[in-house]
């Protein structure tokens, strides 16, 4: 089935409902989502969303921008640090317009509480800048955009998995390939402008507090598409994953006042953190936690610690915390009120993904040059501003900062231009693919290869890395791709077909391992959430740059292009 | 430990009319149900078909019936159930797939409450004000995942034609919410002859809500007020 509109946005989280808030009633625009919007991963994000509003105590864009930097250890675009800064301020206050039930102080305005890494003058110690709603500020946000796209009347593909994206001869965006899940049927989308809003893929990772879906569909249609990406080697591992289940527990229970204790019962962020202890940044401590893991300090010499909010008061634990106090409750049968709860790294967020500028223009090289017609936002999106480690809370103002940007442009750009034609037989790579899977019989299993590459990311691509287990971590998921070749699907059907979806995914997992592994064997040095055994140091001589990785005939090539440095010059990163 | 999941299938491509199938799987008593369905759907038979995203009852997909309750799958675990687990899809939608039901009808219901802030005065620069004791009366009801398990556990809903608890719960979070202005259209939604007079007070679509929320109190509440209004 063919459609037209001026733009299309593929993903119903925040990002993608923020741009369509800009577009809706101004041009002709819809939204493709793999999922009812509303069952977006935005809705999982738990703590907060950071804005120097000074409500509670004095603070500053510039130091909002300063931490995010330092934050991500220098390799973030400053420009882009600093919008997110300035602009997070005014995009909370108009959520808050749009209804959003933020938690209040006593004279009615918005509260604030702690989170990692955020701090006042520069770091002299933590500073209240996140707003929040309770522990559930991601579904609030997915909640209010969702309601604003009703009342705006926004036109929703629901349950329509992205399959390609599609270029003219030269280069210009003009449309992407869909599957309606439901029918089976596959959808042309002509529009003039694209914005791939899909969100992350922690499904790579065998723990990891992402929902089942995140596969990385619109980074992997990007890169299968000869463009490139960027930073891929910067993957974050949240400290405060469930034991084994990798379901998040907010970094809010330690903005509240929560401690790490390892088997010793020691408050171990003094040894690594003196100044933010369990507030530091989540690299500096995922790494500390394993560090007293390896040391043989985890709880009962086993490879978890605890979080401890049992010195909180109730009423906060189970007010403030009410959501990570229904999990603990749930799935470990534990009561945070009383019980320290057991935890480990959690494969969380991907730093890196589809190069944009600040205004989400998609870009293909060192020079920024964009692709016509193409955007993209959200985590799916590198524009940089989370560098080698976002922070806490930056995810969500990265959403609503920059999918708001991203929509603007957007409308401008279809105002200006005219569409362009498709390219000859569109949707012919998409259904190919779709006719292989549907005929393939071979003996390999969807499942098993997606638990072996879950499993080699976990061992060797995780927070500690060497060369040599990237190189092993490489020739795995060459047998896996050859593998992959060789699987055979039970469900041949068009109706719903889920098996299908699955098989299509792990398609994309592939494309996002490859390219994570093969800019981190390159990058020689540790920064940030990237820490490589056999080069322990920063090593800002040689690589103060963003990694890009492009799919070429002849196998991956990198390249590499130069951070943008304003106003705070790389300084060694202590907390 | 091992448990036998009894499982109500149907393709409508090939089937014409649902039928169970038990499937044994080997599973943690601290496993979800999602993780046994999964185990199914991964290495016995990919075709069996059901939604899910997020894993841990916050995303709203896996809503269905597991031994005779609705539940999130990823919200109850095995050891709760027992050896042998009935899941059937959610009662008083059409079934698309196995446990897939459309929700379209659910998500129009939705809507017709006008589920967002009406408020046309021009805001201010800043924040509008809105004290922690008026934020406290949306606490509940904005916790909200819409996934249909009160709706779908209502009798009324099953046999007549009403909004619905998910949908009155949407509404009342807006009602009571102190920064918006349209009271008076909501309650004329919430009070026609679709709206809360058709709750009879039976309190399913509280003990099914995997958010805890109070559901037939919050609809007793939008009865209150239109009453108090009218009077």
């Amino acid at each position: 089935m063919y459609h037209r509109f001026d733009a299309v946005i593929v993903g119903a989280g925040g990002a993608g409902l923020m741009a369509a808030a800009q577009l809706a009633g101004k041009c002709s625009v819809a939204v493709i989502s793999k999922l009812y919007p509303v069952r977006s991963h935005t809705g999982a994000a738990q703590g907060g969303i950071a804005a120097a509003l000074g409500n509670v105590e004095e603070d500053h864009w510039i130091w909002h921008m300063f931490d995010t930097v330092k934050g991500g250890d220098y390799l973030v675009d400053q420009d882009a640090a600093e919008v997110l800064a300035r602009e997070a301020i005014d995009a909370i206050i108009e959520l808050e317009h749009w209804g959003f039930p933020f938690n209040r102080l006593p004279d009615g305005r918005l509260d604030q509480r702690r989170f990692g890494g955020h701090t006042r003058n520069f770091g002299e110690g933590p500073v209240r800048r996140a707003c929040y709603a309770a522990d559930r500020t991601g579904h609030m946000i997915l909640q209010t955009l969702y309601q604003q796209s009703i009342k705006n009347q926004v036109v929703f593909f629901d349950e329509f998995m992205v399959l390609d994206l599609l270029l003219t001869e030269n280069g210009v965006c003009t449309g992407v390939v869909a599957l309606d899940i439901a029918t089976g049927e596959l959808h042309l989308f002509h529009a003039k402008a694209v914005l791939l809003a899909t969100g992350g893929y922690g499904r790579v990772f065998k723990v990891t507090s992402n929902a089942l879906s995140l596969t990385g569909d619109g980074v992997a249609i990007v890169f299968r598409r000869g463009l490139p990406l960027e930073d891929m080697e910067f993957y974050q591992f949240h400290p405060t994953g469930i034991y084994k289940m990798g379901i998040l527990l907010s970094e809010a229970c330690r903005g509240e006042g929560g401690i790490l204790r390892n088997g010793l019962g020691e408050r171990f962020m003094e040894r690594y953190a003196p100044t933010l202890l369990d507030l530091a940044p989540r690299d500096v401590v995922s790494r500390s936690i394993y560090l007293e893991i390896r040391e043989g300090r985890g709880v009962e010499g086993k490879d978890y610690v605890y979080l401890d909010l049992t010195h909180l008061p109730r009423e906060v634990i189970e007010t403030k915390l009410a959501d990570n106090t229904d999990f603990v409750r749930t799935y470990l049968g534990l009561d945070p009120v009383t019980d320290p709860i057991p935890i480990q790294p959690t494969a969380h967020y991907a730093m890196g993904g589809i190069p944009t500028d600040v205004d989400g223009r998609v870009t293909v090289d060192a020079q920024n040059t964009p692709v016509p017609g193409l955007y993209a936002a959200g985590e799916c999106a590198c524009v940089s501003v989370h560098g080698a480690n976002r922070l806490g809370t930056n995810s969500l103002v990265d959403l609503v900062v920059f999918g708001r940007r991203a929509g603007r442009h957007i409308l401008q750009f279809v105002q200006e231009n005219e569409l362009h034609p498709l390219p000859k037989e569109p949707d012919y790579q998409a259904r190919a693919e779709i006719e292989w899977l549907l005929e393939s019989d071979g003996d390999e299993k969807v499942a098993t290869i997606r638990a072996e590459l879950q499993e080699a990311m976990m061992a060797d691509v995780s927070v500690f890395r060497t060369g040599d287990g990237l190189r092993r971590a490489r020739q795995k998921l060459g047998e896996l791709r050859n593998r992959y070749t060789r699987i055979g699907i039970d469900d041949r059907g068009r109706t719903f077909n889920t098996d299908l979806i699955e098989a299509i995914e792990l398609g994309y997992l592939l494309d996002c391992a490859e390219a994570i592994v093969a800019c981190a064997l390159a990058r020689e040095e540790s920064r940030g959430a990237h820490y490589r055994e056999d080069f322990p140091q920063r090593d800002d001589v040689n690589w103060l740059k963003h990694t890009l990785v492009t799919r070429t005939s002849g196998g991956l090539e990198l390249s590499y292009k130069p951070v943008v440095i304003t106003r705070f010059q790389p300084k060694e990163r202590t907390y | 430990m091992q448990v036998t999941l009894r499982i109500q299938r149907f393709n409508p491509d090939t089937d014409t009319k649902p039928y169970y199938r038990e499937y044994a799987v080997e599973v943690e008593p601290t496993d979800r149900v999602l993780d046994a369905l999964n185990q199914v759907k991964w290495y016995q038979d990919g075709s069996l078909t059901y939604r899910r995203s997020c894993a841990h009852g916050i995303c709203g997909s896996d809503a269905m019936r597991i031994n005779g309750r609705n539940r999130l799958a990823c919200k109850v675990l095995i050891k709760e159930l027992g050896s042998k687990i009935t899941v059937e899809p959610l009662l008083g939608f059409r079934v698309i797939k196995d446990l897939v039901v459309d929700l379209e009808p659910f998500f129009d219901q939705y809507r017709t409450v006008m589920p967002y802030l009406i408020n046309d005065e021009p805001p201010p620069a800043r924040e509008r004000l809105q004290t922690p004791e008026e934020r406290e009366l949306i606490e509940d009801t904005s916790k909200c995942i819409l996934c249909a398990c009160c709706t779908a556990a209502c009798p009324i809903f099953w046999t007549t034609e009403w909004l619905g608890p998910a949908a009155i719960v949407n509404g009342h979070r807006f009602l009571f919410d102190s920064r918006d202005r349209a009271t008076e259209e909501r309650l004329a939604v919430l009070n026609q002859r679709f709206g809360v007079w058709r709750c009879r007070t039976i309190f399913n679509c509280t003990e099914a809500c995997p958010r805890g929320i109070q559901v037939t109190r919050a609809i007793e509440q939008v009865k209150r007020r239109i009453l108090f209004e009218q009077g």
